[in-house]
């Protein structure tokens, strides 16, 4: 009898893959990276699932919260998994899609107190999180007491609207900022799966574009 | 002059704070760079613009 197990290719056939994709140079930057992504909802879970595909070698994951059934409809969960951490349902999650790489978790909200230490390993800081007053909180700490980190934030993907109109701007060497700056969550409809993939992956994009020195 | 997100305005001598005063910017809700440094929220009231100072201020809105 074979087990599901026994099909999974071997971690270095993995990194063949990836290297035949992106070349090696590049896939060693990516495998070396480690990447922390703060807030793991609409934005932070889809970032995770494309860097994770992309062969980033450490994702650091932070989210207070749990699943909730009004998630689903834009975030990387499942049925099956409400109720859980966002943090243990993605580690999941991912461990289906990429078995090799090394995830580090926290479920705890980020503050003022502990962004610091929760993010002093990471090269790169993705914002992804829902309130626009952490968003604030969160750019100052890393711009003004983390020098050297990247810092990839989103503002502005709520709704219908054209998905052309989210864009990725670079506002200082480390600082990048990508959606439509304009589209607030709380008027209209709110959030749709979509929209808020195109912004998570601008942010995505803007991480392996630093990683690759295209930026 | 001082650049502000673009525009050139007469505000050399003003501190952030005074500018920020100015607008309807939520403080809560923002990010203020200058030069392309951030100016950390405690240093609005004493970070005076000067001739030639280039700022951005990011004003973020909710959603994620």
């Amino acid at each position: 009898m074979w087990e599901v197990a026994d099909l999974i290719p071997t971690k270095d056939e993995w990194n063949k893959a990836l290297c035949a994709r992106h070349g090696e140079d590049v896939q060693k930057n990516f495998s070396s990276a480690t990447v922390a992504i703060c807030g793991l909802g609409g934005l932070g879970s889809n970032i995770a699932v494309s860097l994770a595909r992309a062969g980033i070698g450490k994702l650091i994951l932070i989210d207070f919260d749990r699943v909730d059934i009004t998630n689903l409809h834009r975030q990387q969960y499942k049925a099956d998994q409400i109720g859980m951490y966002k943090t243990e349902a993605l580690t999941e999650n991912l461990r289906e899609i990429t078995p090799y790489i090394s995830l580090e978790i926290h479920t705890e909200r980020i503050t003022e107190e502990n962004a610091k230490t929760l993010l002093i390993d990471a090269d790169i800081i993705c914002e992804a999180f829902d309130s626009a007053e952490a968003k604030a909180m969160l750019t100052e700490i890393v711009l003004a007491e983390m020098k050297g980190k990247y810092f990839v934030a989103a503002s502005g993907m709520a709704g219908l609207y054209d998905a052309n109109r989210i864009k990725t701007r670079k506002i200082t060497s480390r600082f990048y900022l990508c959606g439509d700056e304009e589209s607030d969550v709380s008027d209209g409809i709110g959030l749709v799966s979509s929209r808020v993939m195109v912004c998570a992956a601008h942010q995505a994009h803007t991480v392996l574009r630093i990683l690759a020195k295209q930026l | 002059m001082v650049k502000i997100n673009g525009d050139e305005l007469n505000i050399a001598g003003k501190t952030v704070a005074d500018y920020l005063a100015t607008t309807s910017y939520d403080p809560k809700r923002i990010a203020v760079e200058r030069n392309g440094e951030i100016v950390p929220k405690a240093q609005y009231r004493v970070t005076v613009l000067k001739d030639g100072d280039s700022v951005e201020i990011v004003s973020f809105v909710g959603g994620g």
